[in-house]
């Protein structure tokens, strides 16, 4: 439904040409939720307004709907742009429209007749739940209201596509889970094709079926989103998910973490249960095997569309002959080790 | 006793230089203003050069004053009214005067229009036709209005002016009968009339800027 091939973006400034985009190769198949996944600076504003060519990408194609935006006429871009929605950061409604004047813009733009356009708004103000505040003003509406009203102004035109960018950034995280909701819901309803920017792991890990990581430009890791959390490919990828299912360590242990191993010290170890390890009793297994203490210092079992998977923070204490061959084991049943540091016996965990 | 019928039509002619004045400039200058603003760097019908010759244009007739402009146009007042002295001649020079202030505010109250509608509005397929009808003279509507406001609390000062002239209006009753025959009570009367209707001028305004506002407070 939607494909980019070998899209590239310079910006041209007064210190010279700096690329934001290299060579994006993206394939959205129809009725897919298909996430990018970036920090600020990566490049995912600039990839999303090169879908409908808000920003002309320097070079390469950018289909839609089999039409190839990059060499349509002025005309026929704004026609095609028409079947592609898109709602926003900060959703970007006329502060001089009430909700239902809103979702009638994009119709008003195609000339449709008041008739239609009724016809066309009820619906969808039943769908996003906002019938009651058909009158009311954005002024008057929370953050998550507008959204809906900018989610139904997207839909108004009847898009294949819809462009999300960072629709939920701005939002509490209760009301991102309704929204991503609402998302589903209408692509499951409409069979529409989503494509949507975030920096949130939550956002993916809610709502897309296939997610793509952008890194300082370019796309390092493109997956399906069960086997990205299970088989995360790259350091980007692993920090992404480690950042959104662990927080930090305590802070006293933090603070006495040392890099190398020192007489008297025990390891904090990181485990990865990928690969259907998260649903096997493990932990214990090595407590009685080695005669091994183990302190859970953090632990996170998380499952997405079926696969589960476990991120755990662990202190390991007992014999030091026993540490390596237990950490042997754990690596034998498919367990991803890291050790973070070492911390000293003496310090109370 | 003084008589009032004068007093009563000097506020009329004050009135209708004042509406006339600012229906022709706003006329003139609201288009300007939108061009001015559209064809900025990077906006939707950006063209540096036209930006630069109308942006000195605006500037150049700002800079003029008022006292000077209405003798400088005198010419043209003769062609389009067919005299200079009258309430109708005064318009000329009033329209001319407010013409470039009315363009730079109304520049001035676009430049407030978030550009993420713009972006929005892009999205949907809009022409740059539809995203001034439709986003940007709407969105920025409040704004132009208190900018209007301004204009004819000036005009209304300037008016007074265009009566020393012979434009005729409170000002050349003011100094007619105020300053050249001693009256002090005309001198009063008019000006709490000017303050009246500049107090009247600004409420409508404001209420109006805040009707279209939408803010629900």
């Amino acid at each position: 439904m939607i494909t980019l091939e070998h899209v590239h973006k310079n910006y041209t400034t007064s210190k010279g040409t700096i690329p934001a985009l290299r060579d994006i190769n993206i394939h959205v198949n129809p009725g897919e939720i298909f996430g990018i996944i970036g920090k600020s600076g990566a490049g995912k504003s600039s990839l999303i307004r090169c879908v409908n060519l808000l920003e002309r990408p320097s070079s390469g194609k950018i289909i839609v709907a089999n039409e190839e935006l990059t060499t349509l006429s002025a005309a026929k871009l704004r026609a095609a742009r028409r079947k592609i929605g898109m709602i926003f950061q900060h959703f970007n409604l006329l502060s001089s429209r009430n909700v239902y004047d809103n979702i009638a813009l994009p119709l008003e733009l195609a000339g449709h007749t008041h008739k239609q356009m009724e016809d066309t708004i009820m619906p969808l103000l039943e769908l996003t739940h906002l019938t009651d505040k058909k009158m009311a003003y954005p002024a008057q509406l929370s953050g998550g209201q507008k959204q809906r009203v900018a989610i139904a102004r997207a839909l108004a035109s009847k898009p294949h596509v819809l462009l999300s960018d960072e629709a939920t950034s701005a939002l509490d995280p209760e009301t991102t889970l309704t929204i991503l909701q609402l998302l589903k819901n209408i692509r499951d309803t409409l069979n529409l094709t989503i494509l949507l920017i975030t920096h949130e792991m939550s956002v993916i890990k809610s709502c897309c079926d296939r997610v793509a990581i952008l890194q300082e430009g370019e796309l390092i890791e493109e997956n399906e989103v069960g086997e990205f959390f299970t088989h995360p490919k790259t350091e980007v990828a692993k920090n992404f998910i480690a950042s959104s299912v662990l927080q930090h360590l305590p802070a006293a242990i933090e603070r006495h973490l040392l890099a190398l191993e020192q007489p008297d010290t025990h390891p904090i170890l990181r485990l990865w249960f990928l690969q259907g390890t998260a649903t096997q009793p493990i932990i214990s297994e090595i407590s009685r095997q080695f005669n091994l203490h183990i302190n859970i210092l953090q632990a996170n079992v998380e499952y997405i569309k079926n696969h589960a998977m476990g991120i755990m923070m662990i202190a390991l204490r007992g014999e030091n002959a026993k540490i390596q061959p237990a950490i042997q084991y754990l690596k034998e049943r498919s367990v991803q080790v890291e050790v973070v540091g070492y911390v000293p016996n003496d310090i109370a965990v | 006793m003084f008589p009032m019928t004068l007093l009563f039509n000097a506020t009329i002619e004050t009135v209708y230089m004042v509406i006339v004045a600012t229906i022709i400039a706003t006329l003139v200058g609201l288009p300007w203003g939108i061009v001015l603003y559209t064809s900025r760097r990077g906006n939707i019908l950006a063209h540096p050069l036209l930006y630069q010759v109308l942006a000195i244009i605006v500037n150049v007739t700002r800079s003029i004053p008022f006292i000077i402009l209405m003798i400088a146009v005198i010419p043209l007042t003769r062609i389009l009214v067919g005299s200079s002295i009258g309430t109708n001649a005064a318009i000329v020079p009033l329209s001319l005067c407010a013409m470039p202030f009315i363009a730079r505010v109304v520049e001035n109250a676009l430049l407030e229009v978030d550009s993420g509608l713009v972006e929005a509005a892009t999205s949907m397929g809009a022409t740059a036709w539809q995203i001034i009808c439709k986003v940007f003279i709407p969105e920025a509507l409040p704004g132009i209005i208190n900018g209007l406001t301004l204009t004819v609390v000036s005009l209304i000062g300037y008016s007074a002016m265009a009566g020393a002239v012979g434009g005729g209006g409170l000002g050349d009753l003011a100094i007619r009968y105020g300053y050249q025959r001693f009256d002090t009570s005309v001198m009063l009367i008019t000006i709490v009339i000017m303050i009246v209707l500049v107090q009247a001028v600004q409420l409508v305004g404001d209420k109006l800027a805040k009707w279209y506002a939408h803010t629900g407070q």
